[in-house]
């Protein structure tokens, strides 16, 4: 029935079978509108935060996704700027991602604010000395950049390109994708930065505080950092299982492992970087403000466990993996990794959020424990609702993977195919 | 303005040692400054108390067992030059520290809600309005009408009573005076303390009897001479202008974070 929409040359499932998961994933979707407008209402009393939990489960996915999405701006970083042809093949996937993340990051943001309706006091009464603001200042303009980058993808829809003002926006667009890639990476190094430093210059919280170079923390750096590692890392996560729900090959082998060898040589960097971190905040930042080191994993929850799962489980293990070449050209390791590499930087986000406010400052306060309702879960599973939507319908009529019919042509009809389309594509290429 | 040219350092010292924990300094705070307060406030930490009164013990068995309460209002941390915690991570400078008073003030009107102040502060004295402030009937008309009641979803938290500075120094504007007297602007929490534990007035001013309790040293962060004054938690150089009293060295140990960790709990 929507056939004419689809990219040439390339198989979807039949309309049914698609709405039908598109309905299954929508209620999902619903529930959390549902939820959101309860918050939106009702106000944060939805919510199980308190005035020990100002920031909780809703940060946390934020930072998240903030760090996940990353790999848009890192692997356009590589494809544009440093030059790595390669990965246009995955770049398309890459932005993709990129924009579902940072959608569902203001969204979140949105929501977890106490008076949503004067959310733009953060633009108009601007206090320079805060990372929040540099924050939500380079966070909407990458987003715009996201979604500067993610327009000529949709021109490209078979009916779409047939307008000839939008096939010339949409080449013309990518003509000029450098400079946005360049603006992408120059914004998204002080967000992911300013991210890192919002835990970093709390001086008030020996948990999160750090020193670092003039009014940037040490978080500063490494977030932006880990950002650029494990970003790639979650858009082959999510490549594979888009691979494994198609039962098509999507990307070329060639193109997965140069991102994940890259990936896996700035996860490395980054846990060492980050371990050299730990330690000196352990022996020296925290002792010199009254804390000992066991003083913040003495609890049943946050104990040591946190901090070896963050390090060691999702950072130094994915990180090996992923520079053996024999690791990253192990499908098993190689997913293994990406899995761990995304676990791990969750738990990095989770443990600056969460832990930051579970941890006793004051010597006759308790460990503060929390636990968020079903309206904060609910609103945390919608964005993953919404992406899944998203890339259902881009993957669907859009040509996100410019390999795709080459991919997954049969043997005797791929050379045709190849005949076939090479022409149309210098014809594209020239116009 | 003459008066505007001096640099006051409002503070506080609470002698412990004289503390009951009856909690007068929290019902006279919420009254004058018209505080919300749900139904059920077994839940602290969700419950409005601009001054909580927590109780600390030794954590030792009777006979040497020992108890003291310790009144916590918003410390007004000066930081490093203004730099208090809350007040430089505020994205909307919604919050804002006064060289002029030492006063860390709330903008509510200006607040949007991120509590990312809350975050920032040690002393947990910043609260966030969960829900609408609801007033039992009549009771409107005892609200205090120098004070603006604060609406769901934004920060509040202590102001030192600043409304009471202002009207103070109308008044001395009015009188042609250049200053206001060290009585003319109490705390409310001060002025109900049956026990007499809470001084109030300024640090910068000799004359004050808060300031020749403290003696706050410039040179040294301005800690105080006296041997048994301390302010909370002191090493995270938040530079607190409430300073506490008491000759019991495990409270001033505790306090301070000298024994890494918490000794005991319970409040």
């Amino acid at each position: 029935m929507d056939s004419a929409l689809f990219p040439k040359g390339v198989k979807r499932c039949p309309t049914w079978q698609f709405a039908l998961w598109i309905g299954a994933v929508g209620i999902v979707l619903l529930w959390g509108v549902y939820a959101m407008l309860l918050c939106w209402l009702k106000g944060l009393n939805q919510t199980n935060m308190n005035d020990y939990y100002g920031f909780a489960l809703w940060i946390w996915a934020d930072l998240a996704v903030i760090a996940l999405g990353g790999g848009a701006f890192f692997t356009g970083f590589l494809r544009y700027i440093v030059g790595k042809d390669e990965l246009k093949n995955i770049i398309n996937f890459a932005v993709l991602i990129g924009f579902i993340c940072y959608s569902s990051a203001l969204l979140i943001l949105a929501i977890d604010i106490g008076q949503p309706l004067r959310g733009w006091f953060i633009f108009w009464h601007a206090n320079v000395h805060s990372m929040l603001t540099e924050v939500a200042f380079c966070l909407s303009c990458y987003f715009g950049v996201l979604t500067i980058e993610y327009i000529p993808l949709i021109l490209e829809n078979r009916q779409i390109d047939r307008v000839p003002f939008f096939h010339n926006l949409a080449h013309n667009m990518h003509e000029v994708m450098a400079v946005f890639a360049a603006t992408g990476a120059f914004l998204s190094f002080f967000h992911q930065g300013s991210l890192g430093g919002v835990a970093g210059v709390l001086f008030g919280r020996p948990f999160a505080f750090r020193e670092g170079i003039f009014i940037w923390p040490w978080t500063f750096f490494l977030f932006t950092w880990s950002a650029a590692a494990f970003g790639p890392c979650f858009t082959i996560f999510l490549l594979k299982i888009t691979e494994k729900i198609t039962a098509k090959k999507l990307v070329k082998d060639s193109t997965v492992w140069l991102l994940a060898k890259i990936s896996g040589w700035m996860m490395l960097t980054y846990i060492i970087a980050k371990t050299i971190d730990t330690l000196y905040w352990l022996t020296v930042t925290a002792p010199a403000a009254g804390y000992g080191a066991g003083f913040f994993y003495d609890n049943w929850f946050y104990n040591f466990g946190w901090l070896f799962v963050e390090i060691v489980v999702g950072g130094f293990i994915p990180a090996l993996i992923l520079v053996s070449e024999k690791g990253r050209r192990s499908p098993g390791l190689l997913f293994l990794a990406v899995l761990l590499g995304v676990i791990g930087v969750s738990v990095n986000r989770w443990v600056m959020v969460l832990q930051v406010m579970a941890v006793p400052v004051m010597p006759f306060d308790t460990w503060a424990l929390y636990y968020p309702s079903w309206q904060e879960v609910a609103t945390t599973i919608l964005p993953v609702a919404y992406g899944v939507i998203l890339v259902s319908l881009s993957y669907r009529y859009l040509p996100v993977f410019p390999n795709e019919m080459e991919l997954n042509a049969a043997p005797a009809q791929a050379e045709a195919v190849v005949d076939e389309e090479l022409p149309v594509q210098a014809a594209v290429a020239r116009a | 303005m003459e008066m505007n040219a001096r640099q006051h350092k409002f503070g506080m010292v609470i002698d412990l040692d004289k503390c009951t924990g009856c909690g007068a300094c929290m019902v006279a705070c919420m009254a004058e400054n018209n505080v919300p307060f749900k139904v059920d406030e077994t839940n602290k930490r969700d419950s409005i108390t601009w001054m909580r009164v927590y109780k600390l013990t030794n954590g030792k068995p009777y006979p040497e067992a020992d108890a003291c309460f310790l009144p916590r209002p918003c410390m007004h941390c000066e930081g490093h030059a203004g730099h208090s915690p809350c007040v430089s991570v505020c994205p909307a400078t919604a919050t804002d520290y006064s060289s002029e008073t030492g006063v860390v003030s709330q903008i509510y009107t200006r607040c949007f809600g991120c509590r990312y102040c809350m975050a920032a502060c040690p002393y947990h004295a910043r609260y966030f309005n969960w829900w609408d402030p609801v007033w039992p009937d009549g009771m409107e008309k005892y609200l205090s009408p120098n004070v603006s009641p604060r609406m769901r979803g934004v920060v509040e938290k202590c102001s030192f009573c600043y409304h009471r500075y202002q009207l103070a120094r109308e008044k001395a504007i009015y009188e042609e005076r250049d200053e206001v007297a060290e009585e003319e602007y109490q705390t409310a929490c001060t002025q109900a303390c049956p026990a007499g534990a809470i001084v109030f007035g300024d640090l910068n001013n000799p004359d004050h009897q808060v300031a020749r309790i403290v003696q706050p040293d410039a040179h040294h962060h301005f800690t105080g001479h006296s041997k048994i004054a301390f302010r909370l938690l002191e090493q995270l150089g938040t530079n607190p202008k409430v300073y506490y009293l008491t000759e019991r060295e495990w409270v001033r140990k505790m306090c301070d974070q000298y024994n890494f960790g918490p000794q005991a709990a319970g409040h």
